[in-house]
């Protein structure tokens, strides 16, 4: 049987040649990212900025201008509607009332759902959050700071292991797959709430479980070929990593599609956060991160004495040795 | 590389088997599980997204604590004044600020208000600081300040009693398997399966039920109560039912008895069939509860509850056997709902619910559906394209995804972990990066064999090279799962743990598994060249 094979054998793409062009667009992309970001914000979900937020689900697919009249009527503050999901689900967001008492959170909730009922019969509430300012203030410090602790800690991690030019240029990429990510959410208004924050750090741990594949093979090639030009050994190592990069990608990107696909709507825009992610990080994988070595002038030479090597005999017995 | 000792192939084959079986009794409905005698092996929870359900994150309300901690602390040292030989003369007693201050009329006196003063505070913390700072200040005026560890000791010991009181109301609603745990120093966190509105459950426990009886002032004027100016030793208090009008009513200060002296309370009818809530009073309760009557007979007295007065009635006459009836405008559910408090207990400190999640059954249902398809074609598209990328090699890496799926599944219920919405992304997501390690490694062996290397030399080359690189890319994944676990909120934190679970388990089945049936076949077959 002949087997697939999406990389044909002895590809050679010059990756570093292009490396400037490469550089150019992503920081184009990502200064874009950023622009979107500053302009249009993120559309914070209730996690964050605190609130309430009732998903209501219609026999058939609403206007949107009518539910939004009902509930503007209703005094309970501005609303803010969202189709999501399938067409017949809406989610509606409001402020948490100013009355901390405890029946108040339940009036808004009733007399939200009372009102939709009699002008949208057979509606459904399956889902409701509320969330409280002190409480989602909280969350989003927690969710920041988990995503500084991960791209720190990784980076450092990686700057340990090995020379510092590859904490530094897994650093820049991860940020960078980051900023992509955020800046889809600024642009699409999808909601950003705490799933995708998990996203994010799955991306990041995605994305550089990438980077050191090919770190790794860098490395290797540079024990071997000690003679050879950083330039063509960087080529070579993206090179020879390449069937498994494109592989591993697909493989990520056919499940993730059939949660897309089948999984229902609550986490659709997780799934599509981490699709991004994997698209964006296999390119900084591929086109940035090795490429930044040489810009960060990484040298064979410095690799004669090898003196971590020895941190890798356990490592290497993951299986019984033959 | 082809010596494979058998003790090594029976504990991959056992250690796999008790990872597949532990996972069983989670497919099967909990009777079934019983029927195959598996039923004791634990199972995995479903988390409130999946099942539908409450869940409810409530704060103490520290301000009120700190309130009550002062008004408490003025009671004792009123008492304690009162007791002293000669008694002490203090006035113009003050709380604002969180503090508690008076004046010593007679100023020798000083001295000695503060000896008993101090003999009222405890020691608190483990620095030997005590739980009130005592100072004189214009050489009359005593002060108490609470301390900063006198202030964290009433929260904790506060909130061990309220997680208490919150657990007997949710079980005595019959909800089933309620999680009621304490989070950090002032939160409780409830989690209630099943539960389609959690309506009652919040008013179940946002009532603090504290039940008071005290004596109507008849003395006060209209004017007094309308104006909110008690006479001394009277106070107004809210009365939202009063028939005579004016929703608010002037009570005596003291309380003739209160809901600690309650031994029971049960939702009944009164004599016009209206709801009412019958209490029975602890044996000191009922005779001081008689004596009261006895004395009082022909006036009214309030029953007030947290502050409000839910009714006056007149005492018709002595009560003696230790029973009452506390009447008000109740439905059968509320009267129900306030017997549930008052038999429960009074909350030390008041809670508030800060962050409330609800999912009704059937979108839970729906989503274990739609996570369950979704997974499956994942596993089935990622299976098929495995097997037509690396052939025999694939399949190999197929039959370990598989027995990962349900290894993961097994240490998760051995855990007792929760399996939640993000979680089943979690799993989507495993199954896509468990099989990185084999294409890792597959891609390693054709590599090795094209450099013109043998069938066992390519395999043994290639599971050695690859993983080295597939135990610190899993390392990294870690470092990330990990750092989601710990500050992760509860979604996020069932995604994390089925990711962390499955970068253990996958290393397993991916790596040593699959070099197990590599091996074997290369003993059995002996090819001279790999179709990888």
């Amino acid at each position: 049987m002949r087997l697939l094979k999406l990389v044909p054998d002895n590809t050679n793409i010059g990756f570093v040649r292009v490396r400037v062009v490469a550089f150019v667009i992503t920081a184009l992309l990502t200064i874009a990212a950023v622009g979107a970001f500053g302009a249009r914000g993120l559309n914070l979900g209730v996690d964050f900025v605190g609130g309430l937020m009732v998903e209501a689900k219609f026999t058939a697919p609403p206007s949107l201008d009518k539910v939004r009249t009902n509930i503007d009527a209703l005094g309970v503050g501005q609303g803010s509607l969202q189709q999501f999901g399938d067409p017949n689900s809406v989610s509606i967001r409001l402020p948490l009332p100013a009355s901390t008492d405890e029946g108040a959170n339940n009036a808004v909730v009733n007399k939200v759902s009372a009102s939709l009922r009699k002008e949208f019969p057979g509606v459904t509430f399956p889902r409701y959050d509320t969330v409280s300012g002190k409480v989602s203030g909280e969350l989003i410090r927690n969710g920041l700071l988990a995503v500084v602790l991960a791209v720190v800690g990784i980076a450092i991690f990686s700057w340990f292991r090995y020379e510092w030019q590859f904490g530094v240029s897994t650093f820049v990429a991860i940020v960078h797959d980051v900023l992509m990510t955020i800046g889809f959410f600024a642009i699409t208004q999808m909601e950003f709430d705490l799933n995708i924050v998990a996203a994010v750090l799955t991306i990041i741990g995605y994305s550089i479980n990438d980077k050191m594949v090919i770190d790794d093979r860098i490395r290797e090639n540079m024990r071997k070929f000690r003679q050879m030009d950083m330039k063509a050994l960087i080529d070579l190592s993206v090179n020879e990593t390449l069937p498994r990069t494109v592989m591993t990608s697909l493989t990520i990107m056919l499940a993730l599609a059939s949660m897309l696909l089948f999984g229902g709507h609550v986490l659709r825009g997780f799934t599509a956060a981490m699709m991004l992610g994997i698209i964006v990080g296999t390119y900084s994988s591929v086109y940035v991160s090795s490429s930044l070595l040489i810009t960060l002038g990484l040298q064979p030479a410095k690799f004669d004495a090898e003196p971590k090597d020895n941190a890798r005999a356990g490592a290497e017995r993951v299986g019984p040795r033959g | 590389m082809l010596d494979f000792p058998r003790w090594k192939v029976w504990s991959i084959v056992i250690a796999i088997a008790i990872g597949v079986l532990l996972s069983l009794p989670s497919f099967v409905p909990e009777a079934t599980a019983a029927r195959w005698g598996i039923g004791g092996l634990p199972r995995i929870n479903l988390g409130l997204d999946l099942s539908g359900g409450s869940h409810l994150m409530l704060e103490a309300d520290t301000v009120d604590l700190a309130k009550q901690n002062v008004a408490k602390m003025e009671e004792q040292v009123r008492t304690e004044m009162r007791r002293a030989d000669p008694p002490i003369d203090i006035g113009d007693i003050s709380t604002t600020g969180g503090r508690l201050s008076f004046f010593v009329r007679n100023g020798a006196l000083v001295d000695a208000a503060v000896e008993r003063v101090r003999t009222l505070t405890q020691p608190s913390g483990m620095t030997g600081q005590r739980d009130w700072d005592v100072q004189v200040v214009d050489s009359t005026r005593v002060v108490l300040t609470p301390t900063e560890e006198g202030l964290t000791a009433a929260t904790k010991s506060a909130m061990a009693v309220a997680t208490e009181v919150v657990r007997k109301r949710i079980d005595e609603m019959g909800t089933k398997e309620p999680t009621i745990i304490q989070q950090g120093d002032d939160r409780i966190i409830v989690q209630v399966p099943g539960l389609q509105d959690p309506a009652a459950l919040k008013a179940l426990i946002g009532k603090t039920a504290k039940l008071e009886f005290k004596l109507v002032d008849l003395a006060a004027t209209a004017d007094q109560v309308k104006s909110g100016r008690a006479p001394v030793g009277s106070e107004i208090l809210p009365y939202p039912d009063n028939p005579a009008g004016v929703p608010a009513i002037a009570v005596k200060r003291r309380a003739i008895l209160t809901g600690d002296e309650l031994i029971d309370a049960r939702q009944s009818y009164d004599q016009n069939n209206r709801p009412v809530v019958s209490i029975s009073f602890s044996s000191a309760g009922g005779l001081k509860f008689a004596r009261v009557t006895t004395e009082n007979t022909g006036k009214p007295f309030a029953m007030i509850l947290d502050g409000r007065v839910i009714s006056a009635p007149n005492i018709n006459e002595p009560i003696l056997g230790g029973q009452a009836q506390i009447s008000g405008n109740f439905t059968v559910a509320s009267a129900n709902e306030l017997a549930i408090s008052l038999r429960s207990g009074k909350l030390p400190v008041a809670l508030k619910v800060v962050e409330e999640r609800t999912v009704g059954p059937d979108l839970g249902a729906d989503s274990i559906h739609a996570g369950i398809l979704a997974s499956t074609i994942a596993a089935v598209a990622v299976v098929i394209f495995m097997a037509l990328s690396y052939g025999r090699f694939g399949i190999y890496a197929d039959i370990a995804v598989t027995l990962n799926i349900f290894i993961i599944l097994g240490v998760m219920a051995l855990l007792n972990a929760t399996l939640t919405l993000p979680g089943i992304a979690g799993f989507v997501l495993t199954i896509g990066t468990a099989v990185d390690a084999n294409v890792l490694i597959n891609e390693r062996i054709r590599e090795e064999q094209k450099r013109g290397r043998n069938p066992t030399q390519a395999i043994e080359l290639g599971y050695k090279e690859a993983s080295r690189t597939i135990f610190e890319a899993n390392v990294t994944h870690a470092i990330a799962g990990l750092i989601m676990f710990l500050l992760g909120s509860g979604q996020v934190k069932g995604f994390a743990v089925v990711l962390l679970i499955g970068i253990a388990t996958s290393v397993f089945t991916a790596v040593v598994f699959t070099r197990m049936l590599a091996v074997g076949w290369l003993r059995r077959a002996r090819p001279t060249v790999l179709n990888v």
